[in-house]
């Protein structure tokens, strides 16, 4: 399990066309990871995510995709993700293909593909028109009761992007908090990239800890603040106020593209990225 | 008795249906507002599960998502999401679901998903989330909307969840072990489901409103029970720890947060 640059992790792993997940549920969010994609300029994506937040408003936005797989796609506790929404009602700057689910759909959906089943299953989506929209969620008849149950084909990611806590120098990675889909979305994929706060000696996990392992790591990137403006629990607390800032910069197409310009486009880095923001100690560097 | 605001009397009558003991999965916004608010006054012992996987969670300000570091912090458990749903929503633990939506129907079906046609839709909305399991698998629901035209509508533009579906409890009901939506509360009153077709009939009305006003706020022919009851306004107790959570929340979201800029921990 190699330690790399998080620009030559995904130089070297990310490519155009990929179904990419970077998860994380409210906490964790790998926002380094997706602003390096958006700098590589990677395009045509399938990307998936329970929660698209704002790192996927960003790629959208950005026109760096084709299609996504998800289910909730707002700015929690704000309103709406505007990018998101440009894309799936006025087809801008590209149209945008939604395969729409449950968060409990889509949790045993990523559970399969952990577990290699074909597809997962769930008591889910009774009553509703989702089944009518996407016809991935389909059913069968449990074979002991014949009760009729609801499947959904199992997400297998090309890669999956994580954020952590920390990483010890064999590349043994450390989660804690809350840790949504995480796990699940790291063992269905092809490739596991993650991204940490720290490097340690020693990982001091607590039996039971949420550990992945080395061996199923593809590798490590040390990207100090690489959750923000989500948060990373232990080391820095969830950016609230930019969370609501978020729906200002990008209600407008120009407000956001000049923001991403700015401030993703503009830097080299995530480091240079957060010295770039108005909120940064130096109040906001100029790239 | 100082004035109050149609959010804080939905809030308030919200927070009185839940009870000590309830375990409740709360959404973010007046859902979360009204399940601390009971937690704070009558219901000390209200479980709050989070669909983040945060159960037991008591927070001392509101969190803004349903992710936020204090609920973790303050859980009794943290759990995988996959948990969450799997073993402790569909494995028929929770009491109470809370559920809000853009639009609601007669008997209590809800959108969240889009307004207009799906393809190409006029206003897309963020989805459902975990809203169509929440319908099904609570023992019963609580929605909480304010009351128009345009989000009591005779026809859904989507159905995300299911309430009664085209009607009939039992038929409506055969795949969902829970009851569904049992309440639902609006800037005009409460709303229950007649027990025989799953319409939801307005039951009581708050004091300054009256039926008739309800009527007209609902896209189809409302009923009203015969005689509908007046709920009582907030009283001073609940207003004022209401007003306290709001105005530390509203603190706390405000104070900035510094850039985790330079070495790791803080």
């Amino acid at each position: 399990m190699p330690l790399v640059s998080l620009k030559e992790a995904i130089a070297r792993h990310v490519r155009d066309g990929q179904t990419l997940a970077l998860e994380g549920f409210t906490h964790l969010i790998p926002f380094a990871a997706g602003h390096e994609i958006l700098r590589q300029g990677r395009r045509d994506l399938h990307l998936v995510r329970m929660t698209p937040d704002l790192v996927y408003d960003q790629l959208i936005g950005a026109g760096c995709a084709r299609a996504l797989t998800f289910s909730w796609g707002g700015n929690p506790g704000v309103g709406s993700l505007h990018r998101l929404r440009d894309a799936v009602e006025n087809g801008w700057p590209a149209p945008l293909a939604v395969i729409e689910h449950s968060h409990a759909g889509m949790a045993a959906a990523y559970a399969a593909g952990a577990s290699r089943l074909p597809f997962g299953l769930l008591r889910g989506y009774a009553g509703t028109d989702l089944p009518a929209v996407n016809d991935q969620i389909r059913g069968v008849t449990c074979p002991y009761t014949g009760e009729l149950v609801a499947t959904v084909p199992a997400l297998r990611p090309d890669v999956t992007i994580l954020h952590a806590q920390k990483a010890d120098r064999q590349g043994n990675v450390l989660l804690r908090g809350i840790v949504g889909a995480q796990r699940e979305a790291a063992l269905a994929a092809t490739t596991l990239l993650v991204t940490v706060e720290e490097v340690v000696d020693d990982l001091d996990a607590p039996m039971n800890a949420f550990v992945l392992p080395h061996w199923v790591v593809t590798c490590v990137s040390c990207v100090p603040g690489g959750a923000w403006p989500s948060y990373a629990h232990g080391y820095y607390a969830r950016d609230n106020a930019f969370y609501q800032e978020w729906d200002g910069i990008a209600r407008d197409r120009a407000t956001f593209t000049a923001w991403i310009e700015r401030h993703v486009l503009g830097t080299p880095d995530h480091a240079a990225f957060l010295r770039s923001l108005p909120s940064a100690p130096a109040g906001g560097d100029e790239p | 008795m100082s004035a109050f605001s149609p959010d804080e009397m939905m809030t308030v009558a919200a927070a009185r249906l839940l009870w000590d003991g309830c375990v409740c999965f709360v959404g973010i916004g007046l859902p979360s507002a009204a399940a601390n608010l009971a937690r704070h006054t009558h219901a000390p012992g209200l479980v709050l599960v989070y669909e983040s996987g945060t159960i037991g969670a008591r927070p001392s300000v509101l969190p803004l998502s349903i992710g936020d570091g204090e609920l973790a912090e303050t859980a009794t458990a943290v759990v995988p999401l996959p948990e969450i749903f799997a073993y402790w929503l569909q494995g028929g633990r929770i009491d109470v679901g809370f559920l809000g939506a853009a639009q609601i129907d007669r008997f209590g079906n809800l959108n969240s998903t889009v307004i207009g046609d799906y393809a190409r839709p006029k206003t897309r909305l963020p989805g459902a989330g975990g809203a169509p399991e929440i319908a099904t698998h609570a023992k019963q629901t609580f929605v909480v909307l304010k009351q128009s035209p345009r989000s009591f509508v005779p026809r859904l533009d989507f159905r995300t969840s299911m309430g009664f579906g085209d009607g009939g409890v039992g038929r409506a009901r055969l795949r969902a072990p829970g009851q569904g939506p049992q309440a639902v509360i609006t800037d005009c009153g409460l709303l229950k489901p007649e027990p025989a077709t799953g319409e939801l009939q307005l039951v009581a009305r708050f004091e300054n409103v009256e039926a008739e006003a309800a009527r007209k706020a609902t896209g189809w022919a409302l009923k009203v029970a015969d005689p509908v009851e007046v709920i009582a306004p907030p009283g001073e107790e609940e207003l004022r720890v209401l007003r306290d959570l709001h105005e530390r929340t509203r603190r706390a979201h405000r104070r900035p947060v510094p850039l985790p800029v330079g070495k790791g921990r803080p």
